[in-house]
């Protein structure tokens, strides 16, 4: 509403037409994104919604059946098993990727030699090919073969101790949030990084001044100041935990049993896997979707509670 | 008084020595940690099956096995998978830069109707996580028929809402008095976009082109689902399909990784000297 004030101060007419004129370029540069997005991604999104609430196989007729899907899920253990398991892979991954990765950048935002080395060698994991570094990490911890086990039996952990890694009914889980620690603090690093470049070092000169030493700096000056970055990294990483799938197809197969079974993986097979129930999906994507948008709406009173 | 402080001196130098012997100890720890397992899949990748796991692992061969590089060509139709790939990557990168940047400039730069709620929805579907509604755009693309093709894929990759987000975030750091100085000179706003802005966003342009690369390079669920034919399949799903067919020929399996690894690690090093202040450009409050 305040941008219509100003061209009104010229000739009325023209400034119209200049205006529409204006609109009409602005509209130009931005249809080709926004018509396939609402094509592509908004079409679907709406009709998931609707579909939550159908029986549909594709092959016969959409038939309404209200609310039946979603009480067939509270029936279900392989659901009930895939939600538990992502919610616990999120209590897991994302203090432990935070701690990483913040650490990380305040080694590399220190005046190091090679720092430039160290930063490309710590991101790598991220851009690497999942299914090429989940095939070596597979091999790395193979329980009867794998280097890291024969390693653990050099060092005289007994042959019955030694941990069964992905295949283990205990140990899945945390073998995959180790994988997706390694995997991803590289690329929270690289934000936090870009986050201590905004701090104020002033400020630390003069808590250096005042006599506080490194640790006193770093927890009362230095993390107050990223609490937005802090706030953000908490946010992606939760919302990325929550789709997570393709780890666990490929460590684990969502096994042993539902040991590593998630939500994704779950809507992947109830819908291209065996016979497709496409509504009974879409139920499960819908819980996918709540819980992502209270993290949203999280977000949005966080981020106006730090402006 | 003068020896005190130089002691003290002295002293918080010392320290200051082995606080940095710590930070380099553990610096290279992490590398190390990040870097084995690549060095771990190079070094299996010369070997025979047999002697993959021999332990003490043997870091350089002593009879290194390059066959496995020749082999793998014809054991998967690995070039069939590659050409795939990097046609795929190609076009959804240069779609997504094209379609972001210019949508992004009208968002950063110019006035119109309904831009901030237009921009708010932009932003609201950036969490929205692509699983939550993969099921019903298979149903939709699938019944216009693009079940295996290409073109499905590129459509699902190639119009991002995040893509918008970063390039406006870096665009609004660029003087408006710039553009106006073009206007005046008779520049129109697409001439604007294309000779000012677009050489100016070098960074923000590196950021998305690494990871619409990589994330299109990478992608698996989407090829997985939609392309079923071999002759179609990327990089990801074949080296896929053939670790669940041949899980024991670990030589072969990690020299097809190394060379799924390739064009990512060269692409991601010739860009990422931007990568730190692209991502700081992209901003952490939107």
């Amino acid at each position: 509403m305040p941008g219509t004030a100003a061209p009104a101060k010229a000739a009325p007419k023209k400034g119209m037409n200049k205006s529409l004129r204006e609109s009409l370029i602005a509209y130009s540069f931005i249809a080709p994104n926004f018509i396939g997005f609402c094509i592509i991604t908004l079409v679907p999104m709406v009709i998931s919604i609707g579909l939550a609430f159908c029986d549909w196989d594709g092959v016969h007729p959409v038939e309404f059946i209200g609310l039946q899907n979603f009480l067939d899920l509270l029936k279900d253990d392989t659901f009930k098993a895939s939600f538990v398991n992502t919610i616990v892979y999120t209590v897991g991954t994302v203090p432990l990727t935070l701690v990483c990765s913040l650490g990380l950048a305040i080694l590399l935002n220190q005046k190091v030699k090679f720092r430039n080395f160290f930063r490309t060698v710590s991101f790598f994991p991220y851009v690497a090919s999942l299914v090429a570094v989940a095939a070596v990490w597979n091999m790395i911890f193979n329980p009867a073969m794998g280097p890291v086990n024969q390693l653990l039996s050099m060092l005289g952990v007994a042959q019955q101790d030694l941990p069964r890694w992905a295949a283990g009914r205990d140990t899945a889980m945390i073998t995959v949030i180790l994988f997706s620690v390694w995997k991803n603090m590289g690329y929270y690093m690289v934000i936090y990084l870009a986050g201590l470049q905004g701090t104020n070092l002033e400020l630390n000169e003069a808590a250096e001044l005042d006599g506080a030493n490194k640790w006193q700096i770093f927890w009362h000056v230095t993390l107050p100041q990223l609490r937005p970055t802090t706030f953000f990294v908490i946010i992606m990483l939760t919302i990325n935990s929550f789709k997570v799938y393709d780890q666990m197809y490929m460590i684990t197969q969502g096994g042993p049993g539902n040991a590593t079974m998630t939500l994704v993986y779950d809507i992947y097979n109830v819908a291209f896997v065996n016979t497709p129930r496409y509504g009974y999906a879409s139920a499960i994507s819908m819980v996918l979707f709540i819980l992502v948008l209270i993290v949203t709406l999280v977000q949005f009173r966080g981020s106006a509670a730090n402006e | 008084m003068a020896q005190t402080t130089a002691v003290k001196e002295h002293s918080s130098k010392m320290q200051h020595r082995v606080a940095m012997f710590f930070v380099y100890l553990l610096l290279i720890l992490i590398a190390a940690l990040m870097l084995i397992p690549f060095i771990w899949m190079l070094s299996a990748s010369f070997k025979l099956n047999k002697d993959v796991f021999t332990f003490p692992i043997e870091w350089i061969p002593s009879n290194p096995r390059p066959q496995n590089y020749v082999d793998i060509w014809t054991r998967i139709p690995l070039l069939t998978f590659i050409g795939n790939t990097a046609k795929l990557t190609i076009i959804v990168t240069l779609l997504q830069l094209f379609t972001s940047s210019f949508a992004a400039y009208a968002f950063a730069k110019l006035k119109f109707k309904g831009k901030n709620t237009l921009f708010l929805g932009y932003i609201a579907t950036i969490a929205l996580p692509w699983q939550a509604y993969m099921v019903p755009q298979f149903m939709m693309l699938r019944s216009w028929g693009l079940n295996n093709t290409h073109l499905a894929i590129i459509l699902l990759q190639a119009f991002s809402a995040f893509g918008v987000f970063l390039m406006k975030q870096f665009y609004e750091g660029v003087p408006t008095e710039l553009c106006e100085a073009a206007r005046i000179d008779g520049l129109s706003e697409y001439g604007i976009w294309a000779r000012i802005m677009l050489p100016l966003s070098k960074p923000a342009i590196s950021t998305l082109v690494i990871f619409t690369f990589v994330s299109t390079w990478n992608d698996f669920l989407g090829p997985l689902i939609y392309l079923t034919e071999t002759r179609l399949k990327t990089i990801q799903i074949g080296l896929r399909m053939f670790i669940s067919q041949y899980s024991a020929e670990y030589g072969l399996i990690m020299a097809a990784s190394v060379i799924a690894l390739i064009p990512v690690l060269i692409v991601f090093l010739s860009l990422q000297k931007y990568f730190v202040q692209g991502v700081a450009s992209a901003g952490l409050k939107g």
